[in-house]
């Protein structure tokens, strides 16, 4: 009985993955069919194979094809993060956004963009949004040794996120080049607008660099369910497994940060939604956890598109919208515990 | 046959000296229960011997090897090791946490090899968890999380167990059922260390006590020996009665003294 217990587990989160990237697919193709000039099949299978109008070209592979996968990637890279910091805290409220962590990394990107670092080299912008991500999640992960008490671990993110915030205003002062509001809130509230597959590629190394070692490491989540004496018992190398985690979502999380600014509350939702379907193991959550992730970002994309608002909805706002409920939910939901 | 060895263990935090032992031991075959009142140093000596607390000064050793010379994972496979805190972070199945005890083997969760598949079995129907095993943890009582705990352990198949006060907060049925499940662990050829707060229980399945006050061990031999009113006084401050009958020694507890 048990032995089928864990086959029917398995079968379930294969499907479960076999799913999730199919609505990833069909989510894709919709996002390049839909917009304000709506491209039917043809004209869109046209446009991917480069036939057809020269219109219907561009609007796939300049406009609509980058920003979707820019979407999808940021997605899967934050919900992959949330996901793996949520099992090395043990927390479900753990998530890059509400960690600071985006912030932080949004704050380094805006300095290395207007104090002119970027014309140096383009390659300084990903590296500055990680070095930023970095900063915060090896500042929690030092944290999280010594306060055991999560609410404690939640304060210090909304510190990082306020001190962020308040040091990106200090820079729309201070900044030597011209920076402008609407620049500030592209960055502080995440957006795919106008994205390239020159920044795509500028950014997705690192972000998937950051991925694989959250998926190469992701066994040791499974037992740090046991807390951490018990897993460093049951054979977990404890200090390989936080660097290995602090630099997985650092990687992640900034390097999505310098494609798409800050999105917050990603990596909360998509966990959370998986888990039950995982039986609850943060290892097998990982995957999934990113596919759903990118899937909800997609489909957020398309809803900023199509709303019919006189200025454009930022991608973060519609993320923030969906994700805090889910978030507050959670919280609210918690026995109290330390 | 696996033997856990320590020499001169000294444990300091600032100015305290938390242990100072001059010897101790564990052999497959025997279940050896650590007595003593709280802060008596009995988890800093666990965790001393298994390398995770910082020693001032002396050796552990497993089979003449030294203990900081492990991996996480080799040791994992010579000592298993249930600390007095217990945390369970999600409502993961009894299948699946018990799975856990693998981790040192290199399994993983939801795909575990014929031989991991077959030792958590195995450890799950020695625990009699067999009913439970697709439950979530979450929805347990305290009695059944324990025997999910032992099991673990029991899954990792490591030659030794190291268990800090495995009976705490059971009824007297589940404290015996947690002993007899130590003990049985003991007669299949293990070895376990076991510090019990239960001293009745401890007299009668223990084969030998060591007894701990201030950091240092002040008794050591086996239940006839060394347990007796006088030392439940000395180690305790507890007034009581210890007389020997024909199933064991008969402790009574009466009072503060």
């Amino acid at each position: 009985m048990t032995r089928s217990s864990a086959v029917s587990n398995a079968a379930s989160g294969r499907a479960l993955l076999v799913g999730l990237t199919l609505a990833g697919i069909v989510a894709i193709i919709a996002a390049c069919s839909l917009g304000t000039t709506p491209l039917g099949l043809g004209r869109l299978l046209d446009g991917l194979a480069m036939r057809g109008a020269q219109g219907d070209q561009i609007v796939v592979w300049d406009i609509r094809l980058p920003r979707t996968l820019t979407a999808y990637v940021v997605g899967a890279a934050l919900g992959m993060s949330g996901a793996a910091l949520q099992g090395l805290l043990r927390n479900p409220l753990a998530e890059p956004g509400v960690l600071g962590v985006t912030s932080s990394a949004s704050l380094f990107a805006t300095f290395a963009l207007y104090y002119g670092l970027t014309v140096s080299s383009p390659f300084l912008l990903p590296i500055f949004a990680i070095t930023g991500a970095l900063a915060a999640t090896g500042l929690l992960a030092l944290a999280a040794v010594r306060i055991s008490s999560v609410v404690t671990l939640i304060l210090l993110g909304v510190g990082l996120s306020s001190f962020s915030a308040a040091a990106m205003s200090l820079l729309l002062n201070l900044a030597p080049n011209p920076f402008s509001l609407s620049d500030m809130i592209n960055w502080m509230l995440g957006s795919v607008a106008n994205r390239s597959f020159e920044d795509l590629k500028l950014g997705a190394p690192f972000l998937f660099l950051g991925m694989a070692v959250l998926m190469s490491h992701r066994r040791g989540l499974s037992a740090l369910t046991l807390g951490e004496e018990a897993a460093s018992a049951a054979g977990l190398d404890l200090r390989r497994q936080r660097i290995a985690v602090v630099l997985g979502a650092g990687l992640a999380t900034g390097a999505s940060v310098a494609l798409a600014g800050a999105i917050g509350f990603v990596g909360i939702v998509s966990p959370h939604i998986v888990r039950r379907w995982v039986n609850h193991d943060p290892a097998r959550s990982l995957l999934p956890s990113a596919l759903l992730a990118g899937l909800f970002l997609v489909v957020a994309d398309i809803g900023v598109r199509l709303l019919p608002t006189s200025s454009e909805l930022k991608l973060g706002v519609v993320a923030a919208l969906l994700g805090a409920p889910v978030f507050i939910w959670i919280a609210a939901r918690r026995r109290v515990s330390p | 046959m696996t033997e856990l060895r320590a020499e001169g263990l000294v444990v300091r935090a600032a100015d305290a000296t938390l242990l100072d032992i001059t010897s101790i031991r564990l052999q497959a075959g025997e279940l050896v229960a650590i007595l003593g009142p709280n802060g008596a140093g009995k988890t800093t000596l666990l965790r001393a011997l298994l390398g995770m607390n910082k020693t001032a000064a002396g050796t552990a050793e497993i089979d003449g090897r030294d203990i900081s010379n492990f991996s996480a994972s080799e040791r994992a496979r010579s000592v298993s090791y249930l600390p007095q805190q217990r945390p369970l972070a999600w409502p993961n199945t009894v299948f699946d946490v018990v799975s856990l005890g693998r981790f040192a083997h290199g399994a993983t969760l939801g795909r575990l090899s014929a031989k991991d598949a077959e030792a958590v079995e195995t450890a799950i129907v020695s625990c009699d968890l067999q009913h439970l095993a697709r439950r979530e943890v979450d929805t347990l009582s305290g009695g059944e999380l324990a025997r999910v705990h032992l099991a673990r352990a029991f899954a990792t198949r490591a030659p030794l167990l190291i268990a800090d006060e495995p009976l705490a907060e059971l009824d007297p049925r589940h404290q015996w059922r947690i002993a007899e499940l130590l003990k049985s662990f003991v007669a299949d050829g293990g070895g376990a260390l076991a510090v019990l707060h239960e001293v009745a229980i401890a007299s009668r399945v223990a084969d030998r006590l060591i007894w701990m006050k201030s950091g240092e061990i002040v008794a050591e031999g086996t239940p006839v020996e060394t347990l007796s009113a006088e030392r439940l006084q000395e180690v305790y401050g507890v007034r009581g009665t210890v007389t020997s009958t024909e199933r064991g020694l008969d402790v009574r507890i009466e009072g503060v003294s």
